[in-house]
């Protein structure tokens, strides 16, 4: 009891001391960088749990390329299971001169199965929320219903008319609630709801037209699972089943992966911050030592020793984490209110479990880096009262810290979900550590040869460094860590988005041309020619499914990749070419010559082959129109997606394909003078799709303008906790540089020359750090761009040298500053104290 | 040597030595040192720097091993305890004032001195340590961090942290070495006040003459071994 009271009055004294404002602040940006991710990610998954049944609009849904047998729809009513079903697909909506690009969603009686349709007859802006109704039922015949963002970019009124391709709608009532619609973080186009019955007229649906047919299906709970066992075997290719359970799942993996990213930006500001408690619980302990023996001469025992530390730290951890915990609740609220856009729901409140999680990984933290060295600290030698040379072993400390290492390491893979991912990164982090140290010692060695060959300042800050040769060594590392997450925050991050920005020049093509039959060629062309355009490149696209690998049936289950699984159920986009495009780069294999015309061999995209699962020398079956095609891939490609020009994942030489009916693509840049040529367009060629990619690229552009800022700012606490190691470094050495100046000083140094001598010691640490930073920062560039970003990662070639002299600027103007008071301080009150 | 065979010896050694081992050779600091001091005596350490003084302290109060020998304190052979006894056996019969004080920063004048009553648990600590800070004259000076304070203050606060626990046996290695004259001898003329009141023994190792000649005996070392 009293030991308690004891325990807390020293912890009150020594904060008030500023024996803990390092700890403790590392504790509060590690906890605080933790729970925002957290909190956010919780609040997100609630959204997405709450409207799981609501999202499918239907119990069960069978998904299809391409019109449903009746047999499914029959044997669901035979089953007394209530039926609907919606065809999805992309088309232009006009209205007088301007048009859209829009998904229609032609649906039949009885939808939503399950969940609201909303709607409003208030168009136009209105203040607060809109006032709105269950609509009870599907458009009667010839009306349309549109969303908010058709209605803003259209300033559509009720009892507008609007073209969907031949057919003339009356535009009667506003979406305001819609389920089934995809809540995802790349929702762009606006939609259109109409009365299935009104689809056939306007003649939009055609070869090659991209519809996704659904039949919907809801009932009792035990019904439906019967009818989903009959269906599943009876599914044909291109057909798959959705229920519940499986809901969503490309969002699902989105936000997984958003939130996988953001978990491991606020880990490094943990590593960080475990750097940075490290050294400060070490700096403690030794300033602790004199009355750590004191309290052993007057009779406490080694557990109470421990005991009374113990009981100190965990108030410190409790009170800081609860703090970070608190710090990550309201910056959460500041991440919720940037992406919420994205996500498109309101966000419900946040559960606890982000909280206890924070505690838990401040207190792993605290027990992890702080309780090495305490152990020491209880066997402190009472002797040390009567001879002050004699401290203490580090012995377990270092065995101490391999467990705060593998308390790291658990965290990472906790909560990067990814065991492999986890320990990478840790390990990555490990070796920096082991290879920067040894350098760091390397390095101090040789300097300290040269030292003879040095006058001045430089010889007795070579020769200081060389005497603490170990700490200096923990130094250079922690500033490198501080340094390194500085560099990797302003010269990486600008490189990146540098690099973004130039893969995407002004006038590449912003509008795409799909679905052009082989009797348009002709008008289309003499379209472009008519209205002062260049004529673009037209690409023929023939769609197939791929259906064998190497003879081998395709078993979709087989793969365990949702995406892979996608892209194989899906129609392939084949086409062929003679020259490859300059966008393209071979990364395997050989590109065809002339003589190849008509050989079955491909070309294929590096990325999708790695998918599928596939590589040089694999033959794929295609089927093309009921008939089927084999040929063996020759070569790998790496495509710059990036440039929004037409590219395939297939190619082949001419003379394959072109047996096989085709639609024709094209890309092309359209001058902002000539904006009513799309309408045009659309107006004259009403199946063709005009995609208008620039309002896409600005919308990419946003979206990532946002995720950015999310980052930017989660690694705001990555920054701070950066600050706290390069504070606890430079304090590491304060106490001795304290006695050491007493003592030089007494001996008549001037001020001026302790200054230089340390400014130096300073400068050399600094640079060291630097170079440590650089290569660091580097290959976290590299990492991010290849694996997060999926850019290629062109280095900084000033990097190393910006670091090594920012590093040597910064750490001495630092060291400096946290060096004045002792060198203001007159010596004879420095050697009383000690 | 003091050796009053009517007293009860609450310190007495064996035959006891110490070495540490420099390299290759053996550095003998202490050598067959037998001493026994009584309930109430009063002690001074003498000898020239290096002579072992503070080795012998240290062992005396079992914060250091011996290579041979040993230490009965309170009549208990305290090597044979082991190091958390023995620092339980020093919170109930020692008491300690060191040259440079060792007052802990992180508490004030009254926490210091209530310190090793908690550290044994006993109830009402703050009241005794209170009634002694008043005895050495820092009754206002309660809640002064040692920082605060002058060195002189500072040892009367290390000097009412001896005496708390009514310790049997008080070692003070140099009390008064970091001290002024004046203020040496006012600390001087305390421990001996509280030394009569409380009836402690005092074992002192000291360099000033006026200190030693205030001890009823004195024993000097030179090179490890008792010379008077």
């Amino acid at each position: 009891m009293n030991l308690v009271r004891l325990s807390l009055r020293m912890l009150r004294r020594d904060w008030r001391a500023g024996e803990l404002r390092v700890l403790g602040f590392a504790l509060v940006i590690a906890v605080g960088g933790m729970t925002t991710v957290g909190f956010f990610a919780d609040r997100v998954q609630a959204a997405l749990s709450r409207q799981g049944n609501q999202l499918l609009g239907a119990d069960l849904i069978i998904h299809s390329d391409h019109p449903l047998a009746p047999g499914f729809r029959e044997e669901a009513l035979r089953r007394g299971l209530a039926v609907s079903t919606a065809a999805r697909f992309p088309s232009m909506a006009v209205k007088d001169e301007n048009s859209q690009l829009t998904e229609i969603k032609a649906v039949t009686e009885g939808y939503p199965l399950r969940g609201d349709l909303r709607v409003s007859g208030e168009f136009g802006q209105v203040q607060g929320l809109r006032p709105d109704r269950v609509a009870g039922a599907i458009p009667p015949s010839g009306s349309a219903w549109v969303d908010e963002k058709l209605m803003a970019q259209m300033a559509l009124r009720q009892g507008d008319s609007i073209e969907l391709g031949a057919t003339r709608f009356t535009v009667d009532a506003l979406i305001t609630e819609e389920p089934d619609h995809s809540i995802g973080f790349i929702n762009l186009r606006p939609r259109v709801l109409i009365n299935a019955a009104d689809l056939p007229a306007t003649g939009l649906i055609q070869q090659g037209s991209r519809v996704g047919y659904r039949l919907l299906v809801a009932g009792e709970d035990g019904a439906v699972e019967n009818f989903r066992a009959w269906a599943q075997p009876r599914l044909a290719l291109g057909e798959r089943i959705e229920g519940i359970r499986d809901a969503r799942p490309e969002i699902k993996s989105a936000l997984e992966r958003a939130e996988k990213f953001l978990s491991l930006a606020a880990l490094a500001s943990v590593v960080l911050a475990a750097a940075a408690a490290a050294l400060a619980v070490r700096r403690f302990t030794q300033r602790h030592l004199d009355g750590c023996a004191v309290m052993r001469c007057l009779g406490a025992s080694q557990a109470a020793i421990l005991g009374l530390y113990l009981l100190h730290f965990s108030v410190l951890g409790l009170v800081a984490s609860g703090t970070g915990c608190l710090l990550g609740f309201f910056s959460q609220e500041v991440l919720a209110l940037w992406l919420a856009e994205m996500v498109e729901t309101e966000l419900p409140a946040p559960g606890i479990w982000p909280g206890v999680h924070g505690l838990l990984t401040g207190m792993v933290l605290l027990i992890g880096f702080a309780l090495p060295p305490l152990i020491n600290l209880r066997s402190v030698p009472a002797l040390r009262v009567l001879r002050r040379d004699i401290g203490t072993s580090n012995s377990h400390s270092l065995a101490g810290y391999a467990l705060g290492l593998a308390a790291l390491t658990l965290l990472f893979v906790w909560k990067a979900d990814d065991v492999r991912l986890g320990i990478s990164v840790m390990g990555g982090f490990v070796a920096a550590v082991g290879v920067f140290g040894m350098l760091g010692l390397l390095l101090i060695r040789g300097l300290a040869r040269m030292r003879s060959q040095t006058g001045g300042a430089l010889r007795y800050g070579l020769a200081s460094i060389r005497r603490r040769a170990a700490a200096s060594v923990v130094q250079a590392v922690a500033l490198g860590l501080g340094l390194m997450a500085l560099l990797a925050l302003t010269l990486i991050r600008d490189d990146l988005l540098q690099n973004w920005r130039s893969s995407l020049p002004p006038d590449a093509p912003d509008h795409f041309l799909v679905n052009i039959q082989q009797d348009q060629l002709e008008p289309l062309a003499a379209f472009f020619d008519q209205h002062g355009l260049e004529r673009p490149p037209i690409f023929p696209m023939v769609r197939g499914r791929l259906t064998a690998i190497n003879g081998n049936p395709i078993v979709t289950e087989d793969y365990a990749d949702i995406q892979a699984r996608r892209q194989i159920e899906r129609e392939f986009n084949l086409s062929w070419a003679q020259e490859m495009q300059d966008d393209n780069q071979i990364v395997e294999g050989h590109w065809w010559n002339g003589s190849d015309a008509g050989r079955a061999v491909m070309s294929m995209e590096e990325g999708i082959a790695r998918r599928v699962g596939v590589g040089l020398g694999d033959t794929l079956t295609y089927d093309i129109a009921g008939s089927s095609l084999s040929a063996t891939i020759t070569s790998l490609r790496k495509v710059n997606w990036d440039t929004f020009r037409v590219n395939f994942f297939v190619l082949t030489p001419p003379g394959v394909l072109e047996a096989y009916p085709a639609t024709y693509i094209t890309s092309f840049y359209m001058p902002p003078a000539h904006m009513d040529v799309a309408n045009k367009l659309a107006k004259a060629f009403p199946n063709l799709l005009v995609i208008d990619v620039a309002t896409i690229i600005a919308q990419v552009h946003k979206m990532i303008g946002q995720v950015t800022r999310a980052i930017e700012f989660v690694f705001l606490f990555t920054l701070m906790a950066g600050l706290a190691v390069l504070y606890a470094a430079i304090a590491s050495t304060q106490d001795e540089r304290i006695h050491e100046a007493a003592i030089f000083r007494t001996l008549g140094a001037r001020r001026g020359q302790l200054a230089r001598a340390w400014a130096a010691e300073f400068a050399v640490l600094g640079g060291l750090a630097g170079l440590f930073a650089a290569a660091g920062a580097s290959a976290l560039g590299y990492v991010i761009s290849e694996y997060a970003l999926n850019l290629p990662y062109t280095p900084n070639p000033w990097i190393g040298l910006i670091g090594v002299f920012a590093g040597m600027a910064g750490v001495m103007l630092a060291g400096l500053m946290g060096t004045r008071s002792v060198l203001s301080t007159p010596p004879l009150v420095v050697l009383r104290r000690l | 040597m003091v050796d009053d065979p009517t007293g009860k010896p609450v310190v007495q050694t064996f035959a006891l030595t110490k070495c540490v081992s420099t390299g290759d050779d053996q550095l003998t600091i202490l050598e067959d040192i037998n001493l026994k001091v009584n309930s109430g005596d009063s002690v001074a350490v003498v000898g020239a720097s290096g002579s072992g003084k503070s080795t012998l302290l240290g062992l005396l109060a079992g914060l250091d091993v011996p290579t041979t020998g040993k230490v009965q304190l309170g009549g208990e052979d305290i090597f044979l305890l082991d190091e958390d006894a023995r620092a339980a056996l020093r919170g109930r019969i020692l008491g300690f004032v060191f040259q440079s004080f060792q007052l802990l920063p992180a508490l004030t004048a009254l926490e210091n001195v209530m310190l090793p009553l908690e550290l044994m648990g006993a109830q009402d600590a703050q009241t005794a340590a209170r009634e002694l800070l008043q005895r050495v004259g820092l009754g206002m000076r309660l809640t002064h961090y040692p920082r605060q304070l002058s060195g002189g203050e500072q040892q009367r606060i290390a000097i009412a942290r001896a005496f708390v626990t009514q310790p049997q046996l008080l070692l003070a290695d140099e009390p008064t070495g970091n001290l002024d004259s004046a203020t040496g001898a006012q600390i001087i003329e305390l421990m001996f006040e509280l030394n009569r009141e409380l009836g402690t023994t005092l074992i002192l190792v000291t360099h000033d003459e006026a200190l030693s000649a205030r001890c009823a005996s004195r024993i000097r070392l030179a090179a490890g071994r008792v010379v008077d």
